[in-house]
């Protein structure tokens, strides 16, 4: 494992202000490389504590409607896992603090060579990956070499990870878990602040990682909400829309996008603050 | 069986059915590549499934339905006048085409629901394709009164009309998919959606011999019976083994289900013909196999169309049962093996074959194993006429002949 994860020093600084992180998802291409490379850089600025970057897929099982229709703009507009990692490039020349995790599903990763990509993502300042489609119990040709490259592999919890299964799941798992607050896809129903405070208890008790909440959390109020008992907040498939819905102005899309992610980003940071009050 | 000449290869096993292993695989082939949110579900099928194998209760109650309702054993035919024609080797139809609802596909979907009702479940979904699988499911569900959700492509839902209405006789909602490409594998995406959503109460029939770990095992297995049953037949009317198969192959359960039984039998040659669309040299075909390379989707490694970037390509094909860019693990261990031989026909030859098929033997085939008769007929001039070769008749055609007709330039 790595001592110098960006993911790590980030964690610690949040816990250090008692604050919960935002991170935010976009996919890489989405709707195209210039364009998704300057929201990129704008967001840390949006208060976006950490970024996830979606690797498009033409089939991306686990997510919905939202996310599948940006991957399939960004592989329209020509968007490849080369590109995905240039554009990671691009960003950590300007950028050396705010951690990476890209998220994605295996067929490019396979398809590029799975210890080639983990060195190359490495290299170009990658810190963490999620990847959907590999679980486990087949990750033994990947995440070996991730490791050693010095990325975490941060995988998925649902609420159908029972006590049995939880352990394979958090076992080489780093940088933080992903709690999939529901059962379901990207961008679907909601699960109550009841559940996910009763889920994330669950998984403190087996693991000292963060917990990090996404699925189905649709607004600022809904992410506030979380924030009260997560270590970190996920908004997608929202954040996404608003890039869709400003398909038709490019130039003042990175703004727009932006405006929108602070209100999230401060929602989440201001959470503790505001139970507390 | 002679082994000596099995271990002059070093790559071949000595046995082609010991697979797949614990954990789903079939050498480098298969697993369980899905989303957290799913390995829960799997597991609990594949636990399900483990303990009904071991229950001959199941079986006795599956032997039951299938012959009664379903009726099989599916006859054994010998095509004389196409044997005539093609003047080499004796070729007969294994006719799984008078199974209820039109094809091979009701072995597994009846396997599968009685899995279901011994799990508790209460809704059925599927995917399809051309529809048979999805007519086949939305038949079982009514007989035994669970709701059942059928997925299928827009795309497929325009050209595959008269199955879609019958799926809709027969109670199931037929779901329109109009996400990524409209056809099949995004029937599929659409289908595992809706799994991961209504994770208690659901039960997923894939239709085909893939998936995640155990559904390719699990399907082989179903669809098994077409060998088993051929095996007996051809001992009966032949004193012998048959002496070559040959079947179509989209995601491969048919022709798994013939192949399976006879996998170990050395003398027994295989082939799988791939749907060839305009020629794999076009591009513009669905031979994952013979125009793909190894590649992870829908939960298993197999052979895929996908680009050099990894991005799942679509299929072409005449056939939408065939219009799959992926294949059944257990087939891409066969073909790195080498036990089976994969070639392709194109959407022309298979059309020639249609046509050929149902002038000789008044038999209407479904377009998918029209391109099984097409190699037939390219294969068995070059025999002799002792050679003794089974060709699955998978499906009937009556689905195809709006297709056909557009295709011939006849307006119906």
């Amino acid at each position: 494992m790595s001592v110098n994860n960006r993911l790590d020093a980030r964690f610690a600084e949040l816990r250090a202000a008692n604050q919960a992180g935002f991170i935010s998802f976009t996919v890489a291409g989405d709707p195209d490389y210039e364009t998704s490379l300057k929201l990129l850089q704008a967001l840390p600025a949006a208060g976006v504590d950490v970024i996830e970057l979606g690797m498009p897929f033409t089939d991306p099982m686990a997510d919905g409607a939202a996310i599948q229709a940006a991957d399939l703009r960004a592989l329209a507009g020509g968007m490849t896992l080369v590109k995905t990692l240039q554009m990671v490039r691009e960003f950590r020349a300007l950028n050396t603090t705010t951690p990476i995790v890209l998220m994605g599903y295996y067929n490019p990763i396979y398809s590029y060579g799975a210890e080639k990509f983990a060195r190359d993502a490495a290299q170009a300042g990658v810190d963490g990956l999620i990847i959907v489609d590999l679980p486990p119990e087949e990750d033994e040709e990947f995440r070996p070499a991730a490791q050693k490259a010095g990325m975490y592999v941060i995988r998925l919890t649902t609420p159908t990870t029972n006590e049995k299964r939880l352990p394979a799941v958090l076992s080489n798992s780093g940088g933080f878990l992903y709690y999939v607050s529901i059962t379901g896809i990207t961008g679907a129903a909601t699960a109550s602040e009841q559940q996910v405070q009763n889920a994330i208890a669950r998984l403190k008790q087996h693991s000292k990682l963060p917990v990090a909440v996404g699925f189905g959390i649709k607004d600022a109020a809904g992410a506030q909400t979380v924030a009260r008992h997560a270590d970190a907040v996920v908004v997608g498939s929202a954040i996404v829309q608003t890039v869709e819905r400003n398909l038709n102005c490019r130039h003042e899309l990175v703004t727009n996008v932006c405006t929108y992610v602070q209100t999230l980003s401060t929602a989440v940071h201001d959470a503790r603050k505001k139970a507390a009050a | 069986m002679n082994k000596t000449a099995l271990n002059t290869n070093a790559s071949r096993p000595n046995s082609f059915k010991t697979g797949p292993d614990e954990r789903g695989h079939f050498g480098l082939f298969g697993g369980r590549f899905v989303a957290e949110t799913l390995m829960p579900l799997i597991l609990e099928v594949e636990k399900a499934y483990n303990a009904a194998k071991a229950d001959p209760s199941f079986q006795q109650e599956l032997d039951y339905y299938m012959e009664h309702y379903a009726g099989r054993p599916s006859p054994l035919y010998f095509a004389k006048r196409l044997t005539e024609h093609l003047n080499g080797a004796k070729i007969y139809f294994k006719r799984d085409e008078l199974n209820h609802t039109g094809s091979h596909k009701i072995n597994n979907c009846m396997g599968q629901i009685l899995l279901a009702r011994r799990m508790g479940k209460k809704r059925i979904i599927a995917e399809t394709g051309a529809g048979q699988h999805g007519v086949a499911t939305a038949t079982v569900a009514a007989l035994f009164d669970l709701p059942c959700t059928v997925y299928m492509g827009a795309v497929d839902i325009e050209r595959q009309k008269p199955n879609v209405f019958r799926m809709k006789l027969l109670g199931a909602t037929v779901v329109p998919v109009k996400s990524g490409s409209h056809t099949l594998k995004d029937a599929m995406n659409e289908a595992l959606r809706d799994w991961v959503t209504n994770v208690e109460d659901t039960f997923y029939i894939i239709g085909t011999a893939a998936g995640p770990h155990p559904y390719p095992a699990m399907v082989r297995d179903f669809q098994s019976v077409i060998g088993k049953e051929l095996r007996g037949q051809m001992m009966k009317a032949e004193s012998r083994l048959p002496d070559s198969l040959v079947a179509c192959i989209g995601g491969g359960s048919n022709a798994i289900g013939l192949f399976y039984e006879f996998l170990d039998e050395p003398t027994v040659k295989m082939y799988g013909v791939e749907a060839g669309g305009h020629g794999i040299e076009t591009g513009k075909h669905a031979a994952s196999l013979n125009g793909g390379r190894p590649g992870v989707l829908h939960g298993n490694r197999t052979y895929l169309l996908q680009d050099a970037d990894g991005q799942i390509l679509e299929g072409d094909s005449i056939s939408a049962g065939l219009d799959y860019p992926g294949i059944g693990p257990e087939h891409s261990y066969l073909f790195d093996t080498k036990r089976v031989n994969y070639v392709s026909a194109t959407d022309n030859e298979a059309l020639a074959a249609f046509q050929l098929c149902c002038k000789m033997e008044g038999i209407i085939p479904a377009l998918e194993p029209a391109h099984a008769l097409a190699y037939v007929t390219k294969l068995a001039p070059t025999l002799p006429k002792d050679h003794l070769m089974v060709m699955n008749l998978c499906g009937r055609g009556d689905k195809d002949i709006f297709n056909v007709a557009e295709k011939l330039g006849v307006t119906l």
